[in-house]
């Protein structure tokens, strides 16, 4: 076939020049409003997700992680003793007001670790070790929320829940999905911090052992510990995203935004391949005229959509990164996993060749006789 | 002689609202093939339609049109594609080439619809276009061709799909006199050298020297035949240029 479609394209580079902004804009609007979803997601499980914890073990009918209800921690004996178990700890995740040297006060989200395990831990760190939480009051934070807390370097001094905070380290991109950052500290301090008793826990966190069967060891925890329930990592995770994501409707409103953001890029792709379509409409035409069956103009015009497609996948791609990375030193994160990217690849495709479908229906009507109109 | 296109009865009525307008009202004639027909008429008459319905582009309401013998009324749309392809060759007032393809590849397009390979419609256009006097073309687009050159392009087109109809609208119209006359030897060649029918729609009276038939059309039927050793003299060549280029 003499390369009718490639020409079409490339022939008016105006044309071109629309029609690829108009698909790069979609792939990028596209890309942030998912992105963005993902990033929230993410942002709302990041605590769970990031521990090395097989099973969570919270008290009865705590909806998600920043809900945590205390619970004796002498549980915890009872937990080790369960057979299965090969390790076990205790951590608080608790809401509590920061205050800064100007006076304000700030809510931050507590995360109370044993230091010497590795269950769950500070990740990222820029600045500072987790070993530097054994000394007392010390606290590490991310570098995002520095603005937010008011603090500039490591070895300022704080105000957690009346007691004093000493920041000796600093994470790059963990998120909160709330307004209020994780700040992580030893477990003892977070017992003060959270206004906690010396014998409560929120959590206790279960690694199994290995070749132990994961359901088993549940069973057991829940047979020989009372008043508690017990959560693999995967559920309790979903049942935190499940909460803030669409039980308080926040996800829900950055949900429609990523619909719209579809129904917004297809719109555009749609009008743009359908207005270059048009513009060769005459020579459908007459490519029917000689005898062309529709189904070569067909190929002809889907031929030049999936061309717009890859070139526009290609270039909204490159925008998109450098979106991505831009967000990552702001307060919302645009996440986009390599199976996003791919997805993507083929949401272009089907934008393009759905908008050409579109335009096709107009071409399939044309009255050949308009050939003769001079 | 089986004629290469036989029209009995034809009328064509285009819907318009709650009333039709009558284009075509039993319409008989025919065209056969080594001959060239003129169709003339003013603006509006029918002629157009007719050439359309000849040509398997439009359908015709009632009546027959008979295709290199088949009969093409009552067939469905999809089918009248196949049967353009097969038999009719079109050369338009506007020459209709695709400007982003060049000269060749505008010849090459029709190969391809044939179901030509690449390569030998490659070969086969260079010798189309070598028969129109354009040779060194292969590779312009028409928009660094004069009038004359895209129609000689145009018609190199329409023989690559080697159709027994050759159908024309106005193909001089859009031409200075000489290019005109060039474009007409070629035509009258193709139908009397090479034995196509060749019909052609014109308002330019200075090109019916070449036809073997003039038939006017007026108000949707045939109006008058004029068979070639009967047309006027005063009709004939009015300042055509002399002949330059023919088919090789």
């Amino acid at each position: 076939m003499p390369p009718l479609a490639q020409r079409n394209l490339f022939h008016d580079k105006v044309r071109l020049a629309v029609t690829l902004t108009g698909i790069v804009f979609s792939v990028v609007l596209i890309v942030v409003q998912l992105g963005l979803f993902f990033g929230f997601t993410t942002a709302t499980s990041n605590l769970i997700d990031h521990s090395n914890a097989d099973l969570w073990m919270t008290s009865k009918n705590v909806p998600y992680v920043e809900q945590g209800v205390a619970f004796s921690e002498r549980k915890l004996y009872q937990v080790r003793a369960v057979p299965g178990v090969a390790d076990a700890q205790k951590i608080i995740a608790h809401w509590t007001g920061w205050k800064r040297h100007d006076g304000g006060q700030e809510s931050v989200q507590i995360v109370g670790i044993n230091v010497d395990d590795s269950l769950e831990r500070p990740w990222n760190l820029v600045e500072g070790r987790v070993e530097d939480l054994k000394s007392p009051d010390s606290v590490i934070l991310d570098e995002l929320y520095k603005q937010k807390l008011g603090v500039t370097r490591v070895g300022e001094v704080f105000e957690i829940g009346g007691y004093r905070a000493r920041v000796v380290g600093f994470t790059r991109g963990i998120r909160s999905f709330t307004t209020s950052p994780y700040v992580f500290t030893s477990f003892k301090n977070a017992q003060n911090f959270a206004a906690l008793r010396e014998d409560q826990t929120l959590f206790i966190l279960v690694k199994v052992a290995p070749g132990a069967d994961l359901q088993q060891v549940r069973q057991g925890l829940l047979d020989h510990v009372k008043d508690v329930e017990v959560f693999t990592t995967g559920e309790f995770s979903h049942m935190t995203t499940f909460y803030w994501m669409f039980t308080t409707g926040a996800g829900v409103a950055v949900l429609i935004a990523a619909v719209l953001g579809l129904v917004v890029g297809f719109v555009v792709v749609a009008q743009t391949i359908y207005a270059t379509t048009m513009d060769h409409i005459r020579e459908y035409g007459t490519l029917k005229a000689m005898g062309a069956p529709n189904s070569y103009v067909y190929k002809v015009i889907m031929k030049q959509a999936a061309i717009s497609a890859v070139i526009g996948y290609g270039l909204g791609m490159i925008v998109s990164v450098f979106v991505v990375r831009g967000s990552q030193a702001g307060g919302a994160a645009i996440l986009m996993p390599p199976s996003m990217a791919v997805a993507m690849f083929f949401v272009t495709l089907l934008m393009c060749v759905g908008a050409a479908l579109v335009s096709i229906n107009k071409v399939m009507r044309i009255d050949p006789a308009m050939v003769f109109k001079g | 002689m089986q004629a290469a296109i036989a029209v009995r009865q034809l009328t064509k009525t285009y819907d318009e609202g709650s009333t039709g307008t009558l284009a075509l009202r039993g319409v008989d004639l025919d065209a056969h093939a080594g001959e060239l027909l003129m169709l003339m008429g003013p603006s509006g008459s029918g002629k157009t339609t007719l050439l359309s319905i000849m040509g398997c582009i439009l359908t015709a309401t009632s009546g027959s049109v008979r295709v290199a013998g088949r009969e093409v009324v009552g067939l469905r749309e999809k089918e009248l594609p196949a049967l353009r392809l097969e038999h009719v060759g079109f050369v338009f007032q506007g020459f209709n080439l695709f400007p982003t393809l060049s000269a060749g590849e505008n010849v090459e397009l029709m190969l391809d619809l044939k179901g030509v390979a690449a390569a030998a419609a490659k070969r086969r256009a260079h010798e189309l276009l070598d028969q129109v006097g354009l040779g060194g073309k292969y590779g312009s687009f028409p928009a660094d061709l004069s009038g004359g050159q895209k129609q000689r392009v145009a018609i190199a087109r329409a023989l690559a799909g080697d159709p027994g109809i050759i159908l024309a609208d106005e193909p001089t119209a859009a031409l200075d006199s000489h290019t005109g006359r060039n474009v007409m030897e070629m035509m009258s060649e193709l139908a009397h050298k090479r034995g196509r029918a060749v019909v052609i729609v014109t308002h330019d009276s200075r090109v019916l020297s070449f036809a073997d038939r003039i038939v006017k059309i007026e108000d949707g039927a045939i109006a008058r035949t004029t068979e070639a050793e009967l047309v006027p003299a005063g009709l004939l060549v009015h300042g055509m240029g002399a002949s330059t280029v023919g088919l090789v």
